[in-house]
């Protein structure tokens, strides 16, 4: 098949044409090669850092090389990675398409957040690139304020900027959910996938602006010896670690409701069923939402809060495990008796399900107190948000790139291979991450660059698995770059999938639709079986 | 529009519009200021206001943060904070919230003035008198900042305190600097923002047909000024009565 057509791929050439584009859908592209640059850097720390602990001797690094290790990974990876990783880029895309909008509300403040996004970039990579920062991507005080030599001030500035792309990037989905709904979209037509966004972005205006102010009084701190966080100073540390996590617990959620987001449209597509229980689905990535913004506290439990707060605080995290549950089981009900494809990003949603629940099983570990402080620090919470942020986040994520990827690009990658990358990655990652369940639970604590030699054992399975794991990112890096090329080209819907954005071409005209469409069903219309033809 | 057709395979999703694309046959010419991706100026001008109060909204968490740090220390530090707040001076902070106040005002005024299609000539003096008070209640507080400097109350290596708390005065004073130094660098944006909104309206650029710009900085402006209104009282005038 042949594209003569107009798309927002050939609309316009040369670099200009994509640094000063304002269409959603570019700009969506541009973040994808940079939060793949981005995944690379902090994969490369991840890479260090294990291999680091396959010996229990600090051999390879020095403590405090090993130390911005593992700092550099988790500020590269949490603020310029996985925050803006499915928002930015499918999310950007795809909720203008969904709403049956041409664009977002604010295209120049869409694109004026990449530029922003770029510029913390440089921060972070600045700071990386003149001797790294080793106060762990938390910053606590006062180590990060007043006893830290290294280059806190660019990191802290860097997270600070990316905090606004975020923000913008929020406001700009709210507002086009709200204001930019074609005729008939009512509000439950929407695809679960713009629930899901909507739920992030309110997290996103609420909570960023939190990490914002605190990261800057922290610079304040530092440049100017003021003693807000600094006991020696009659400061207060543990306010720092509660405004810190009031913005960083709910981060996690921004992380993960994205790719729940996307889950419930994969499921669908490849169980060739509608969605079981849309409306606990769209109101449990609300409940997430706003119940995420009240659990703060559990990470303060040895930090001397007070033990009521502990006990409220543990209370309301058990609380989330709702809403997380109902999501889980929908999907496993949209699944059951469901005309199932395993393709690529069905394999993904699948390992998602399975990953995202060990991930919220393990967090009711540490949601209890008494527990809570048996594993504080240790490796048990490092697997813990492993699972949530590696096997729900990122595997959510390239399940989605896989199934919109041919309309995105207008081209079929090579779904064998992609089959044999979902299982490398989840083989891999299980691999990682599952034997630090049990290293955390013996005992061994986090970021320390030597250790007993009784944990070695997990750690080289962890290594090996991480490995493993690179070699599943760096598959599906090769094909779908080859699919641009000689890939074959997608028809509009090359998954019999239902939803707006199946209705267009693929790739997209850069209005997205000839004329603004008018809706007369809900967006997740399957055929009860098997009677379209599977691609 | 039933959803009837669930049980069967349906066809698509959406339907051809019945009506005609505006400003095809015989519908009224877009207005000039409409962007593209917008299907009227009534959908442009909710998105613009809506995109502004979620803006304000963050822009509350953010001062939110200093609050809360505020609070946290001064119910910690009670006295401290009474003694330290002794040293601003009441007067100028409340010359400034009148001056915020009445800045206000003329902001009102300049949107009334492009909503009602009134002369540019009203729309830019209104506007320009609020820059002009905007513009002085940063010159107050250049007074007031130099005033501190010269009195060693500048928290960090030169902070000289010689009262009974030196500590809870030094967190008084920078948090002092960090919420009004933020406050005044909104301040000073929001001068930018006016200057531009200044030129659009000498350029007859608003109307009763189109006056967003004017209402959503205008919406900048007052959130601005009901920061200074919870500043004045939180760090002025909680020392009043101290001895």
């Amino acid at each position: 098949m042949e594209t003569p057509t107009l798309t927002y791929l050939n609309d316009g050439h040369g670099l200009a044409s994509w640094l000063l584009t304002k269409d959603h859908k570019r700009i969506a592209i541009l973040y994808l090669v940079s939060i793949t640059a981005f995944f690379a850097v902090g994969g490369f720390f991840a890479l260090m850092v294990r291999l680091e602990l396959l010996t229990p001797a600090g051999d390879l690094l020095s403590s405090e090389t090993y130390n911005k290790m593992f700092t550099m990974h988790g500020v590269v990876m949490v603020f310029l990675f996985l925050v803006p990783s499915i928002p930015a880029t499918l999310g950007n895309f795809f909720i203008p398409i969904m709403v049956g909008a041409k664009d977002l509300a604010f295209p120049r403040i869409n694109l004026l957040s990449w530029y922003i996004y770029v510029l913390a970039g440089i921060f972070t990579l600045y700071s990386a690139l003149s001797g790294g920062v080793d106060t762990g991507w938390t910053f606590y005080t006062p180590y990060s304020t007043a006893a830290s030599n290294t280059h806190v001030m660019s990191a802290a500035l860097g997270v600070f900027i990316a905090g606004f792309s975020s923000i913008l990037t929020g406001l700009n989905f709210i507002v086009t959910i709200h204001r930019m709904r074609a005729h008939g979209m009512t509000w439950f037509r929407l695809p679960l996938f713009v629930w899901a966004h909507y739920a992030t972005s309110l997290i996103m205006i609420l909570g960023t602006p939190v990490i914002a102010i605190t990261v800057l009084l922290v610079a304040a701190e530092r440049a100017l010896h003021l003693g807000i966080f600094d006991p020696a100073l009659g400061g207060d540390p543990v306010l720092f670690q509660h405004l810190f996590w009031f913005y960083s617990h709910p981060a996690v959620y921004i992380m993960i409701l994205p790719a729940m987001g996307v889950v419930s449209e994969i499921v669908q597509a490849f169980a060739r069923k509608n969605i079981f229980g849309y409306s606990f689905i769209a109101f449990s990535s609300l409940a997430i939402a706003v119940i995420g913004f009240l659990v703060w506290g559990h990470h303060l439990f040895v930090s001397g809060q007070s033990v009521y707060a502990g006990l409220i605080f543990s209370f309301i995290s058990f609380l989330v495990a709702i809403p997380s549950a109902i999501k889980v089981f929908n999907w496993t009900a949209t699944i059951y008796k469901g005309a199932v494809s395993l393709d690529a990003p069905m394999l993904y949603a699948i390992g998602f399900i399975g990953l995202f629940t060990i991930g919220g099983m393990t967090g009711l570990f540490l949601a209890a107190i008494g527990l809570d402080i048996h594993v504080h620090d240790t490796y048990f919470v490092v697997a813990h948000f492993h699972y949530i942020m590696v096997g729900g986040a990122i595997m959510g994520y390239l399940g989605g790139l896989h199934y919109w990827w041919p309309k995105m690009t207008g081209r079929l990658y090579n779904e064998p291979w992609a089959r044999v990358g979902a299982i490398v990655v989840f083989v891999g990652f299980n691999l990682t991450f599952f034997p630090q369940f049990i290293a955390g639970y013996l005992g061994m604590p986090r970021r320390y660059h030597a250790y007993p030699p009784e944990y070695q054992v997990f750690n080289v399975f962890s290594s090996a698995g991480a490995s493993i794991l690179a070699v599943g990112y760096i598959v599906p890096l090769i094909y779908l770059t080859y699919s641009l090329f000689k890939g074959r080209r997608s028809p509009a819907d090359p998954w019999g999938a239902r939803g707006l954005e199946w209705e267009i071409p693929s790739p997209p005209p850069t209005a997205n639709f000839t004329v603004s469409p008018v809706v007369t069903h809900g967006t997740h219309q399957y055929a009860p079986s098997k009677e379209v033809g599977i691609v | 529009m039933s959803d009837a057709g669930a049980e069967h395979y349906p066809g698509p999703l959406h339907t051809p519009p019945v009506h005609e694309e505006p400003g095809v046959a015989g519908h009224p010419p877009h207005h000039p200021q409409l962007r593209h991706h917008f299907d009227d100026m009534d959908q442009q001008a909710e998105a613009s206001t809506l995109g502004m109060w979620v803006f304000l909204v963050t822009e509350i968490m953010f001062f939110g943060g200093l609050f809360l740090a505020y609070l946290v220390y001064r119910s910690a530090y009670s006295t401290g904070f009474q003694e330290a707040s002794n040293h601003l001076n009441v007067y100028w902070g409340a010359a400034n919230t009148i001056v915020l106040i009445v800045s206000s005002l003329t902001m009102a005024l300049a949107v009334r003035a492009a909503q009602t299609s009134a002369p540019p000539k009203t729309q830019v003096g209104w506007i320009v008198a609020t820059m002009v008070l905007g513009a002085a209640f940063l010159g107050v507080k250049v007074v007031e900042y130099t005033d501190k400097f010269t009195h060693h109350l500048v928290p960090g290596a030169n902070f000289q305190w010689t009262g009974e708390h030196p500590e809870a005065a030094e967190i008084f004073y920078s948090l002092y600097f960090c919420m009004t130094g933020l406050h005044a660098l909104h301040m000073i944006i929001g001068l930018g923002i006016m200057t531009v909104i200044a030129i659009m309206a000498w350029r007859r650029q608003f109307d009763a047909s189109y006056y967003t710009p004017v209402e959503v900085s205008g919406l900048y402006w007052h959130f601005v000024d009901i920061v200074w209104i919870f500043l004045f009282p939180l760090l002025y005038l909680i020392g009043f009565h101290y001895h």
